[in-house]
């Protein structure tokens, strides 16, 4: 299933959401984001991201840290993070947010 | 009565810069982007340099090294101005802790005489090679080309200073505040037979014309050289019998080389991907400086640690250099210059 996402193709689990704030610092995690899930779609509003993705969304620490260039925490991100929508599966590495059972 | 609350919004004309959404697209940029690219002034020149007619104030020619853009050398810690003095005023509170803990403990003043002795011998003098590193990297900020490389050089001047000072604390420690492990320290750098190779070598950096060769010499060559010799290979001489003390004291210097040597490597990459020409150029300089230093470090590595010992030390100085080269597009061939003894007794013979 998340091999299906990974490559953007449309599943008919329930979408996932996570909405950031707009500034410097989340530049890189929503780029991350992009690049990482091909699938997921970009909103932008005054001060606010949100980024909808169909079934899963993985925001992996390694791609923020190239961004950033330096060690990133994944926990930095909650600095910034206004709202999500979907289980949270977190470790040191990824976090993600999917819907499981449904 | 109802109230309705409805979003309005404004889509902003333009989400940065032009010079900066024509390099990246018109979305919103970082501020590194903001604060680096395409700053410095590149046309209408008003005023030659009168103490250098043949070059404008901001010149390509001044360096052998080509690059069709000079922004392409970017710093992947992307420190602007704000971001660099964040980062470096937690690094000083960390190594203000360390210091602390030092002088709580009077840790240096309870070593015995003799490791005093060699943490004066071995390690203060190393303000003035800072001191001579600040002063090389202002050259290569005043002269080398583009905001990308001459804003990091001139944050990476300041260091220089945060570093010396860093190494005077020590010595303020060892001398319990009276400064007189600092005037020793300035007598060894000036006069002392082990220190002529390092005072001679970051002299000679001084005098280079070229930018880039500058930077090679002293960021790449000779801050991998001394910062591995001095802070990691000289360290067992105290932690063998005196515990981590001295330990906490050297080690903030290696980790912010730690940290600035991925930037270095990543100019020294980009400037060696550009062109063969680049690549060959960079080749002689690292391998030219390479060999100076160290020829000019054996003496220090043999009088603090022992002839072999020393030997040892700095070979493997050297060989964690010669790792570093391959990462960077250059080759590693290069059998480091010297045994200790052995170059003033060839010159010599040669004479």
């Amino acid at each position: 299933m998340s091999a299906a996402t990974d490559t953007g193709t449309v599943t008919t689990r329930p979408p996932v959401f996570i909405a950031l704030q707009a500034n410097n610092d989340t530049i890189p995690i929503v780029e991350a984001i992009q690049a990482d899930n091909p699938g997921a779609e970009l909103l932008e509003f005054p001060g606010m991201v949100k980024i909808n993705a169909p079934g899963q969304l993985v925001i992996r620490r390694a791609s923020i840290e190239e961004r950033v260039g330096r060690d990133f925490d994944l926990r930095e991100m909650q600095l910034n993070l206004i709202s999500l929508a979907g289980e949270v599966d977190e470790t040191e590495d990824q976090f993600i947010l999917e819907w499981k059972n449904a | 009565m109802t109230v309705e609350i409805r979003v309005r919004s404004v889509k902003p004309l333009r989400q940065t810069f032009g010079h900066i959404a024509r390099r990246f697209g018109d979305k919103p940029a970082t501020r590194y982007q903001e604060g680096t690219y395409d700053l410095q002034s590149e046309v209408n020149h008003h005023y030659k340099p009168l103490w250098d007619p043949e070059h404008d104030i901001y010149d390509r020619r001044r360096t052998a090294i080509q690059m069709a853009d000079w922004y392409a050398l970017k710093d992947p810690r992307q420190y602007y101005y704000g971001s660099w003095t964040i980062a470096r005023s937690r690094h000083q509170e960390a190594a203000d802790r360390q210091m602390e803990f030092a002088e709580k403990r009077d840790l240096l003043r309870h070593l015995p005489a003799d490791l005093q002795a060699a943490l004066q011998r071995a390690i203060l003098p190393l303000r003035h090679f800072e001191w001579g590193a600040n002063t090389n990297l202002c050259f290569v900020s005043a002269y080398g080309y583009g905001t990308a490389l001459t804003q990091a050089t001139s944050m990476a001047t300041m260091d220089r200073l945060g570093m010396a000072q860093h190494v005077s604390r020590i010595g303020l420690l060892l001398d319990g505040n009276t400064g007189s492990s600092l005037v020793e320290a300035k007598r060894l750098w000036m006069e002392d037979a082990t220190w002529q190779g390092l005072r001679r070598q970051t002299e000679a950096i001084f005098v280079l014309r070229d930018p880039i060769e500058n930077f090679i010499a002293q960021a790449l060559v000779a801050d991998a050289l001394v910062y591995e010799l001095c802070y990691r290979r000289f360290e067992p001489l105290w932690t063998a019998s005196q515990g981590a003390g001295v330990a906490t004291l050297l080690d903030f210097p290696l980790r912010w080389q730690e940290e600035t040597q991925r930037w270095v490597d990543s100019v020294v990459k980009t400037m060696a991907a550009e062109s063969d020409a680049n690549r060959k150029t960079l080749q002689g300089w690292v391998d030219s400086w390479r060999a100076r230093w160290n020829a000019a470090l054996a003496p220090l590595a043999a009088a603090v640690l022992g002839e072999s010992g020393g030997a040892a030390a700095l070979t493997a100085a050297d060989a964690a250099l010669g790792a570093r080269l391959p990462k960077v597009g250059l080759k590693t061939t290069t059998t480091p210059a010297a045994t200790p003894a052995a170059t003033p007794a060839t010159q010599g013979a040669a004479a």
